[in-house]
């Protein structure tokens, strides 16, 4: 026997396995009565372990609260009225945010004008909370348009290359070549001061990014086996991007938009206090600020109209970029865990 | 369609893709082009089973996708049914996708990880319109139990599913339009042994209660020989042998599936295996090499003619041939390494490096080869290339062999024609076949 065994040869086949017996395994007795179960219990998206993830992160949290409070304050801070119905009636503001007092001027905060009064004697927390309106609005609108133009387009882009990319890129950095807030200010020159003049400066500047990710992440989720298989199935080109591509593409562009809201209101604000933005008038933040400094309020110790605006903004951007953070961190599983013991993804 | 039509036809298929190349290159005319499938034909008859073997590379997931005119073939014509599918327009192609589908390799990524079992299964039945509503569901969960999963898993994502289970949602998605043509593309390759066992036996078993057409992607030998009917063996975009499993694994074969063979292991100890190791790499689809483009790595490249070569002398004197044609030799490196410091250390130097001999057995070939190897140390690769020249040229380095009927299979290499045996070039000077235009495709 062991001479047998020792022998070498070169023959095949001198041993036969019948190793594809799949039946007898499924017929022979149960070794367990252990049952090969499921991951879980019920079908749980990608989106339900992101909200899990995101809960967890405090700072985003207090990123996404302020930013919550801040657009209640601002919606109910005066009553809105709709081809004269009025949809909102509740007025928190302490007072009319146009309301002057040219005689009394700057009054330093104190308990009835709690972040004191402007030059015009304007008190300037009704102001903040009612001017809330045009900075926000203007932050979540051109962020909304801009993903709206720059989504498709880079979906196309990436979808199908070739010249419709060629073109579209080169578009895309022809318009980056133009630092962002000079090209804001081309645009603004070009169609003069407004709410929408603002808005349409900002998204011609801000649809570039997200055309450029969404390429970019398209060129990669494309070369899944499942949009192959959308193929050879038959689906549409538009079928495949809006079912396939765009919902595993999606997660850095919402990141981006979440972040890019504070550099827009930024933006809003540097352009109303270079003079570019709204109407002196107006309540908007950057424009209370470049009027408190054309008024020289620090220098002559009214300290107050600039700080608070100042405040407002710096509050708003610096929630909104909490919050994009911890958006980032939930569509990130790997990172998660790590970065929740350094202290909220920071 | 007559009867004796075959279900899937390939004439002359070819598919070249672009380099990757950048604006200017393009401008200058500069582009290279991958030949990942270079001029195949193939048939496959209604319910048969063709396997597809080759290494890593070799254009055989191309060739799939290329039948199933995923990717538009550079060249050649796809009969499906009788019907030229390459000239299809997008609308009939929609059409054909019901008949002609794809199990891919990777079960993780050829699904969305966003889509239920439903949503994914559902997407084919609601583009072709098949079910809808009540009844769509209840295909669905009948699909679901036809592969061997439990009707209740239509609401999970891909995620919570194992390998094995996800492979059987690739399968019962391919299976929803019920097609008569199914690639599947090395459908086992990503799971475990035991596993593959029973997705096999899963093809089969919807083989033989549908009669589905399989072409069988792989590049596990044992695996193809278990399922296919035939197999057809490819090595860079050519297909070089074709048989049945039996007639394959049999001696005459080509040198390539010999090699092959070689290294499918047996579950015997005292089995001690003539390993054929081939060697280099594959060599480039982007530039392949002339003649059978084997001939840079076969073990049993033909001798000249007028030459006398033990054969392990031979495939050493043939490499360094070819080395010295694509001007590829370190000499460099080679004259450190062994420390050169005259002419005839350098001669021995260079023949200990391509293991050739001292002295050749035939005086001819050893006067051209020191000749070649004195040119190259003065340095002078065109002399070399000179010297070397069309010396050392065999058939297989000329001219393309063509699958031609041996004994059975059909294997493309000119051990087997009688034309090129003694080791002429010059075709016309050998008995006279009438199968001419072999060198007509250095395309």
């Amino acid at each position: 026997m062991t001479t047998e065994q020792t022998h070498q040869h070169a023959k095949r086949g001198r041993i036969s396995i019948d190793g594809f017996d799949a039946e007898s395994i499924e017929k022979r007795e149960p070794l367990s009565d252990w049952q090969p179960s499921l991951e879980s219990e019920e079908g749980k998206g990608r989106l339900y372990y992101a909200w899990k993830r995101f809960k967890s992160n405090r700072l985003a949290l207090f990123g996404a609260a302020v930013i919550v409070i801040m657009t209640l304050m601002t919606i109910f801070s005066r009553p809105i009225t709709v081809a004269g119905v009025p949809v909102q009636p509740i007025s928190l503001a302490p007072y009319d945010p146009a309301a002057q007092d040219v005689l009394t001027g700057y009054s330093s905060p104190s308990a009835e004008h709690l972040f004191g009064t402007d030059w015009a004697g304007r008190d300037i927390l009704s102001r903040i909370m009612y001017g809330a309106r045009w900075s926000l609005s203007i932050g979540f609108i051109a962020v909304g348009v801009a993903m709206l133009i720059g989504v498709p387009l880079g979906a196309i882009a990436g979808y199908f290359g070739g010249w419709v990319d060629e073109l579209i890129m080169r578009v895309v950095d022809l318009l980056y070549a133009f630092p962002f807030i000079v090209l804001a200010i081309a645009i603004i020159a070009v169609l003069g001061r407004g709410y929408w003049e603002m808005v349409m400066a900002l998204v011609l500047t801000g649809w570039l990014a997200y055309a450029r990710i969404i390429r970019g992440e398209i060129l990669s989720v494309k070369e899944n086996e499942y949009v192959t298989a959308a193929k050879a199935l038959g689906a549409t080109d538009r079928k495949i991007i809006s079912r396939h591509i765009l919902p595993n593409a999606m997660a850095p562009v919402i990141v981006q938009a979440t972040l890019s809201v504070g550099t827009v209101v930024l933006a809003a604000a540097a352009l109303g206090f270079i003079g570019l933005g709204l109407s002196p008038a107006s309540a908007e933040w950057g424009v209370m600020l470049n009027v408190a400094n054309a008024n020289g309020a620090i220098r002559l110790g009214y300290w107050w109209a600039a700080i608070f605006p100042g405040l407002a903004i710096f509050m708003f951007v610096l929630s909104i970029n909490l919050l994009g953070d911890g958006v980032r961190d939930a569509f990130d599983p790997q990172g998660s865990t790590s970065q929740n013991r350094e202290g909220g993804g920071l | 369609m007559s009867s004796n039509e075959p279900l899937i036809r390939a004439e002359n298929l070819k598919k070249h893709y672009q380099n990757e190349s950048d604006f200017i290159d393009r401008l200058l005319g500069r582009q290279q082009w991958v030949k990942a499938v270079d001029g195949i034909s193939l048939e496959i008859e209604e319910g048969e089973t063709l396997g597809l073997v080759g290494e890593s590379g070799c254009g055989k997931s191309t060739v799939g996708r290329t039948l199933l005119q995923l990717h538009e073939p550079t060249d050649g014509t796809v009969y499906f049914k009788g019907e030229d599918i390459t000239e299809y327009s997008s609308n009939e192609l929609r059409e054909l996708r019901q008949e002609m589908q794809l199990i891919f390799q990777n079960p993780q990524s050829s699904l969305n990880p966003r889509l239920t079992v439903n949503d994914i299964i559902g997407e084919a039945l609601d583009i072709h319109g098949l079910e809808e509503g009540q009844s769509r569901d209840e295909r669905i969960k009948e699909l679901l139990e036809l592969v061997g999963l439990s009707a209740s898993h239509a609401n999970r994502y891909p995620h919570e599913f194992s390998g094995g289970q996800l492979q059987r949602i690739g399968i019962a998605r391919a299976l929803a339009v019920e097609p008569d043509f199914i690639v599947c593309d090395e459908p086992v390759s990503a799971l475990d042994v035991s596993v593959q066992a029973q997705i096999l036996n899963l093809l089969k078993d919807l083989q033989e209660e549908f009669g589905i057409t399989y072409l069988f992607i792989a590049h596990d030998l044992s695996v193809v020989e278990h399922i296919a009917d035939r197999i057809a063996v490819m090595y860079l975009g050519e297909i070089v042998e074709v048989g049945t499993p039996e007639e394959l694994f049999a001696p005459p074969q080509h040198p390539y599936t010999e090699a092959l063979l070689s290294a499918v292991p047996e579950p015997d100890p005292g089995w001690n295996p003539e390993r054929i190791i081939l060697e280099g790499t594959v060599p480039s689809p982007l530039d392949p090499p002339s003649g059978c483009k084997f001939h840079t790595r076969c073990p049993k490249v033909i001798p000249p003619a007028d030459l006398e070569f033990e054969q392990e002398e031979w495939r050493a004197v043939r490499s360094f041939a070819t080395r010295v044609e694509s001007g590829d030799l370190p000499l460099g490196s080679l004259r450190e390494e062994y420390d050169v410091s005259d002419a005839s250390e350098f001669d021995e130097a260079i023949r200990e490096e391509h293991d050739i001999p001292a002295r050749l057995s035939d005086p001819e070939a050893e006067e051209i080869l020191s000749e070649t190897i004195q040119a190259l140390e003065q340095g002078s690769f065109e002399r070399a290339n000179d010297a070397i020249g069309d010396a050392f040229e065999t058939p297989c380095t000329v001219h393309e062999p063509e699958l031609q009927q041996v004994e059975g299979t059909e294997i493309a290499c000119h051990l087997y024609d009688s034309r090129y045996q003694d080791g002429s070039v010059d075709e016309s000077a050998a008995s006279g076949q009438p199968t001419a235009a072999v060198s007509e495709s250095d395309d």
